[in-house]
């Protein structure tokens, strides 16, 4: 199964990226009967599939870029800000932020305890360099984790270098080469103004 | 040494810099409550003056059950809980005093308790100001997600409100008119004799409408339909009910209704409405109606079904007496029911 809010996530992506119209194509090709996704109920895993594959068709790219696209676009941008917020709830700079994307899958289960993210576990390779693997019923899990972290590299300043290494083991790889914690100044982040306007879309 | 004795060290040394990691917001003060260190956290709740060399007493309220305002009332609750308001205006802390080994000094450790958020949001607090075992961050962060997930709530829940308010509307509409349907009526009803609203009920019944289906079919009939609709509505007030429950049967409830000379007018003027001759793809359609009016009077004890069958009886009497007319209930005080 899929939460609802992962799948409005995608939505939200299709339609904030490429406008209404392909969401409505991708919509009709995967075969979903509806405009839009009930962010609150719970969908067969296929119906995520089905809408990703359809996007990939589209837009004429390969299905584990349009999964790193909705990664960049979950940290990124401005319809999902809260959902950036909530990601800098996770360190005062990159390191701490590195350090807890292990607590993520827990994180989010305390404010939506249905909701289906990566289980994370992180290790260091060797010095500035660390491997994160992400374990997930979705294939292709790790390209969101690996778009959503470069986001977050930007959002904090820091320069970063990563690479989704592939599978292995019943987790997918993805090697994180921190080149500089603080390269520039990243964006603002105000831990007391939680300015909840119109949530996830 | 006994091997089996734990080894409990008398006392701890710990630099400041390690004091500031531990608890950033540390008071330590000497046996007369001046302040002799603090932590950066408890420092930036001070931006202006520093807070080493000012007496704890200036600074706070301190209380537990009662007023503490010495530093022997203060050794008399070591170890537990402390409320502290800032003399200044500040956001109330707690925390707990415990006695220095080596000297007659305390070192207190305070917290923002539940007023987190308010103290992260006035002092510009960030993830670094609070010790890695501190839960504030998670607290902010739970109240956070909460407020995003109940924003989504919300944003689902009016979407949902919205659908079923035009399904209600959509089952309650005759979809060949867009006037109401006998749901409606129902409804209508209901809602009116709850409300012990006086009302009248008048009955159409189409004269000639099936010989006009019959002569130009079913287009020309549904045409005939519409327009019939927008007499009705012409005729009518913006609060009275007007549905269509058959074919080619009309029921329309009038709340507060005019006196019955005054209902017989607007029944005729329904009457000359529906007699306009009605253009349809070069034929004109001519139908008339037969109306029967049933006033508050007729309606007694909440009984909706007997003043329908009293409308229905004037309706009835109007078509025996050569259609094209409206006919008033007789009066029920002169008998007849």
């Amino acid at each position: 199964m899929m939460h609802g809010l992962v799948n409005r996530g995608v939505e939200c992506f299709l339609r904030d990226s490429f406008g209404p119209a392909l969401w409505r194509d991708v919509a009709a090709d995967a075969q979903f009967g509806a405009d839009s996704f009930d962010s609150m109920s719970r969908y067969d895993q296929g119906v995520t599939e089905a809408l990703i594959d359809a996007a990939a068709q589209r837009l004429a790219r390969s299905r584990e870029q349009v999964l790193e696209d909705f990664g960049t676009y979950l940290a990124s941008h401005a319809t999902v800000e809260p959902v950036r917020r909530l990601l800098r709830f996770g360190g005062a700079d990159f390191m701490d932020f590195l350090l807890s994307v292990e607590d993520l899958h827990g994180r989010s289960r305390l404010a939506v305890p249905e909701i289906d993210v990566p289980h994370l576990a992180l290790s260091e390779d060797e010095p500035d360099v660390y491997l994160l693997a992400c374990r997930s019923t979705f294939a292709g899990a790790g390209h969101v984790m690996a778009g959503l972290l470069r986001a977050m590299a930007d959002d904090y300043g820091a320069l970063v270098f990563l690479e989704h290494r592939g599978q292995y083991d019943g987790a997918e790889w993805l090697r994180v080469h921190v080149a500089a914690a603080r390269f520039a100044a990243g964006r603002h982040f105000d831990l007391g103004q939680s300015a909840v306007a119109g949530g996830v879309a | 040494m006994d091997g089996s004795a734990p080894m409990i060290p008398v006392s701890l040394r710990l630099t400041a810099t390690a004091l500031d990691r531990l608890m950033p917001m540390y008071l330590a003060v000497d046996a007369a409550g001046v302040i002799t260190g603090a932590g950066v956290t408890m420092a930036r709740l001070y931006p202006d003056r520093p807070l080493i060399g000012q007496s704890l007493f200036q600074l706070f309220d301190l209380r537990r059950f009662g007023v503490i305002t010495t530093m022997a009332a203060l050794q008399a609750c070591l170890g537990q809980r402390l409320l502290l308001t800032p003399r200044d205006g500040g956001a109330d802390l707690r925390g707990l005093a415990v006695p220095l080994a080596g000297d007659d000094g305390l070192l207190l450790n305070l917290s923002f308790g539940i007023g987190v958020i308010d103290a992260v949001r006035s002092h510009g607090l960030t993830n670094a100001d609070f010790a890695p075992t501190d839960l504030a961050i998670e607290l902010m962060y739970m109240v956070e997600a909460k407020s995003v997930i109940s924003a989504e709530l919300e944003r689902v829940h009016s979407g949902l409100r919205g659908a079923k308010s035009a399904a209600e509307q959509r089952a309650m509409t005759d979809t060949l008119t867009g006037l109401g349907n006998r749901r409606a009526l129902d409804a209508g009803l209901t809602e009116i004799v709850a409300r012990r609203r006086p009302f009248a009920l008048m009955h159409l019944d189409l004269d000639f409408f099936k010989s006009v289906n019959d002569r130009f079919g079913h287009a020309a009939g549904d045409h005939v339909l519409a327009c019939v609709a927008t007499v009705l509505r012409g005729a009518t007030r913006d609060g009275d009910l007007v549905t269509r429950v058959g074919g080619d049967e009309f029921v329309l409830v009038l709340p507060n209704p005019p006196d019955a000379k005054a209902l017989l007018r607007i029944a005729t003027r329904i009457i000359q409405g529906l007699e306009v001759p009605i253009p349809f793809e070069g034929q004109v359609c001519e139908i008339s109606g037969s109306i029967g009016i049933a006033t508050p009077q007729h309606f007694d004890r909440g009984d909706v079904a007997a003043l329908q069958a009293v409308a229905d009886a004037a309706l009835y009497a109007s078509k025996r007496a050569g259609r094209k007319r409206a006919t008033l209930a007789p009066d029920p005080g002169r008998g007849l029911r």
